[in-house]
């Protein structure tokens, strides 16, 4: 038998705690940032990470790149276990993954140039020869599709997509097998977003970067995935194949989440309004955690252990009561 | 008397470079009547946030209004000194602002920065102004509000900070509120029902809104009217049905050509979004002609000549071009 071929990136049984303390001295609460994960990523893969602002989707990406601890779970990257006692350093997990966050500007240091600011990666990671170094920023730049001679200007002379640009340049010069983008368009305007979605889907294509990509625009996440992972405080409660999930979304909260996807060519479309009030990650509902605002709950939905996943396709899944009473005996 | 709350003319913003002035924003002139929600869009660095600045008082140098009126209801507060202006702001003005982070104070409690509002402009005591502070909350969907007044901004997530600036922008019923990119942060659900409540909560006190938003989706559906800047500029005016079915301008199609739209990749697979070519001028750059004349398609020699007006189009609307479609 042939091995399946080992998964780049695979997240199990994430959970990221925070501890707040209500008012001074007051007691400490645990915030369920993210409360049991698993996650798949391949090789030359996109994964779309959707879900409700505040769900825990940078905390995963942040636990990824070890800049907040794991509080549970396991995580191996490209063969190697980055959690617990395996931890690896900052450095090496540096050469993996790298992340591409929202704000291109505040990302960038305003007083260094391009060159010291796409080469700094390179010396710490050993790269000793000058010319070595020179030779792999303009072959960055000319990756992301700007000219070898801006390496010498600085940040505030390029343009909101230009900076992105280099900052995906700056992500991608360690060769890193994965790139997290942390909303890298929703701060670009219509036509730059275009320019930077293209650029990341030929990378990948070219280089067989695999992406996490985060966003909250669905039509973004919708056009760039190979798959998607939907999720709602602190779980993730459907995944799928991007066809799957936009054609037979089957959590209530899929299915309320592209309703709401708002369209400029049909301005009539009114997304299903969510009752109920957003749950907390300090105290999530009983039952399924997204009981309270769902137009289908039953009332096993309100207690008990959150639903598990039912299996809906070869790779399809979600978490609701109302699809295991259909397909219980599956 | 107008039923318009606000009626900006002729609006120009300039920086000042030493004794030298450079045009950032020109000619901008438009209304927003009472219960109005307003949309302005446009590529990125075009002066939509320039124009907020301007009507809440709070550009700063080397930016400053150079020329027209802002009246709001009536009272032109172009020439109004920042005391002035700050007495204003949060009571008649209040602004949304894009980045929630620069925008709250890091080293205060949220329950403070609503509850200063109320200080402030209602002379509340700080013991009520706590509990005002935690009604906004609520208003916004906040959960566990009570808990929530004593966090710091940081210890909030993306969304929730909105909601927080929302609380802050909405606490003392203002007549117009300017939303600059208020919901990039949040996902489509709670987008939408932001919006909404943002949106009801304006349209039962009558307040004016103008809306700034890279989301076409979004300001097609909750905008009455649209205006599309290009290079400091309004290029286009018009109802928000027709503004994007049937755009005027070349440069509103290339930006409807350019969104990821839903559905596109089932029917015609992963293909490339179109650009539009080339990028916006600097301000220092702007062209003699037709701003938009380097990146058009439709350009001639007659577009690059002269400074194109703005014209009426026969359905309704303005537009700022020769070719028009
Ligand atoms: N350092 C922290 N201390 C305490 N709570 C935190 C901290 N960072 C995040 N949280 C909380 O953890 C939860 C998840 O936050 P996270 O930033 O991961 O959400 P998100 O899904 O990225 O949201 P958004 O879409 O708004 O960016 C939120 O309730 C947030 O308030
Ligand atoms: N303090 C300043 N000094 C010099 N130029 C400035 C200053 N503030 C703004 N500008 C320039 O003025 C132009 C308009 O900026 P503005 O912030 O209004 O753009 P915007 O339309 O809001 O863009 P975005 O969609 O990216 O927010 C930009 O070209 C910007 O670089
Ligand atoms: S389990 Fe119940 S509450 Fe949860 S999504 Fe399904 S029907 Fe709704
Ligand atoms: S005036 Fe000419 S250059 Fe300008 S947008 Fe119209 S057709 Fe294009
Ligand atoms: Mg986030
Ligand atoms: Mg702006």
């Amino acid at each position: 038998m042939i091995p399946a071929a080992t998964p780049l990136l695979s997240v199990q049984g994430l959970k990221v705690h925070y501890a707040v303390r209500q008012g001074w001295r007051g007691k400490h609460f645990a915030v369920r940032a993210v409360d049991g994960v698993d996650l798949t990523l391949r090789a030359g893969e996109c994964l779309g990470l959707v879900g409700e602002s505040g769900c825990g989707k940078s905390s995963i990406a942040q636990a990824l790149l070890g800049l907040v601890p794991a509080t549970a779970g396991v995580i191996r990257l490209d063969g190697h276990e980055i959690t617990g006692a395996a931890q690896v350093s900052a450095m090496a997990l540096a050469r993996s993954a790298q992340m591409v966050f929202q704000d291109p500007m505040s990302s960038l240091n305003p007083r260094q140039t391009i060159r010291e600011i796409l080469s700094a990666p390179l010396r710490l990671h050993g790269m000793t020869d000058r010319a070595e170094r020179e030779a792999r920023v303009a072959e960055m730049l000319g990756l992301v599709g700007m000219s070898p001679e801006v390496a010498s200007r600085y940040p505030h002379e390029f343009s909101g997509g230009q900076r992105q640009r280099l900052c995906i340049a700056r992500a991608l010069i360690l060769r890193p097998k994965l790139v997290i983008c942390d909303e890298p368009v929703s701060a670009l305007d219509v036509s730059i977003r275009a320019q930077i979605i293209n650029l990341l889907l030929d990378l990948k294509d070219k280089l067989g970067l695999a992406l996490l990509l985060i966003s909250h625009d669905l039509g973004v996440v919708e056009h760039m995935s190979d798959r998607i992972a939907v999720m709602y405080l602190g779980r993730i409660v459907e995944e799928g194949g991007w066809r799957e999930i936009f054609t037979a979304p089957s959590h209530p909260y899929t299915r309320a989440l592209i309703s709401a996807i708002p369209d400029p060519l049909h301005r009539d479309r009114v997304p299903a309004r969510l009752g109920g009030e957003i749950p907390s990650p300090m105290a999530p509902p009983e039952g399924c955690a997204f009981n309270p605002r769902c137009p289908q709950a039953l009332p096993q939905c309100q207690s008990g252990q959150v639903p598990d996943f039912t299996r809906l396709g070869a790779d399809h899944q979600a978490r609701c009561h109302l699809l295991k009473t259909g397909t219980s005996h599956a | 008397m107008t039923k318009a709350v606000l009626d900006v003319r002729n609006l120009a913003i300039s920086l000042s470079d030493g004794a030298v002035r450079v045009p950032a924003v020109e000619g901008v002139d438009f209304t927003i009547n009472r219960g109005e929600v307003f949309g302005l869009v446009g590529e990125s660095g075009c002066g939509k946030s320039l124009c907020a600045l301007a009507l809440a008082g709070l550009l700063k140098a080397p930016m400053a209004v150079s020329g027209g009126q802002i009246l709001l209801e009536g009272r032109d507060l172009a020439p109004l000194p920042p005391r002035e202006m700050r007495r204003l702001r949060g009571d008649k003005v209040s602004m949304i602002f894009q980045e929630p982070m620069t925008a709250l104070n890091p080293l205060m409690t949220v329950g403070d920065q609503i509850g200063e509002m109320f200080v402030l402009h209602r002379g509340l005591t700080p013991r009520a102004a706590r509990l005002k502070a935690i009604e906004a909350l609520e208003q916004v969907q906040v959960s566990s509000p009570e808990r929530r007044i004593n966090a710091y901004p940081h210890q909030l997530s993306g969304g929730m900070r909105q909601r927080v600036m929302i609380a802050i922008a909405l606490a003392c019923d203002p007549a117009l509120l300017i939303a600059d990119e208020p919901t990039t942060a949040l996902d489509v659900t709670i987008q939408a029902e932001i919006v909404e409540l943002v949106l009801e909560l304006c349209r039962a006190k009558g307040t004016a809104v103008m809306m700034i938003s890279h989301d076409l989706g979004l300001v097609a559906r909750v905008c009455n009217r649209v205006a599309v800047m290009y290079a400091g500029q309004i290029v286009e005016q018009r109802s928000a049905e027709e503004i994007f079915t049937a755009p005027a301008h070349p440069y509103t199609r290339g930006l409807i050509n350019a969104l990821p739209r839903l559905g596109r990749r089932l029917e015609r697979g992963q293909e490339r979004l179109t650009e539009i070519g080339g990028v916006v001028p600097a301000i220092r750059d702007f062209p003699q002609g037709c701003r938009f004349a380097p990146r058009c398609t439709r350009a001639t020699a007659e577009c690059r000549a002269a400074p194109v007006a703005m014209t009426d189009l026969n359905e309704g609307g303005r537009v700022r071009c020769l070719h028009h479609v």
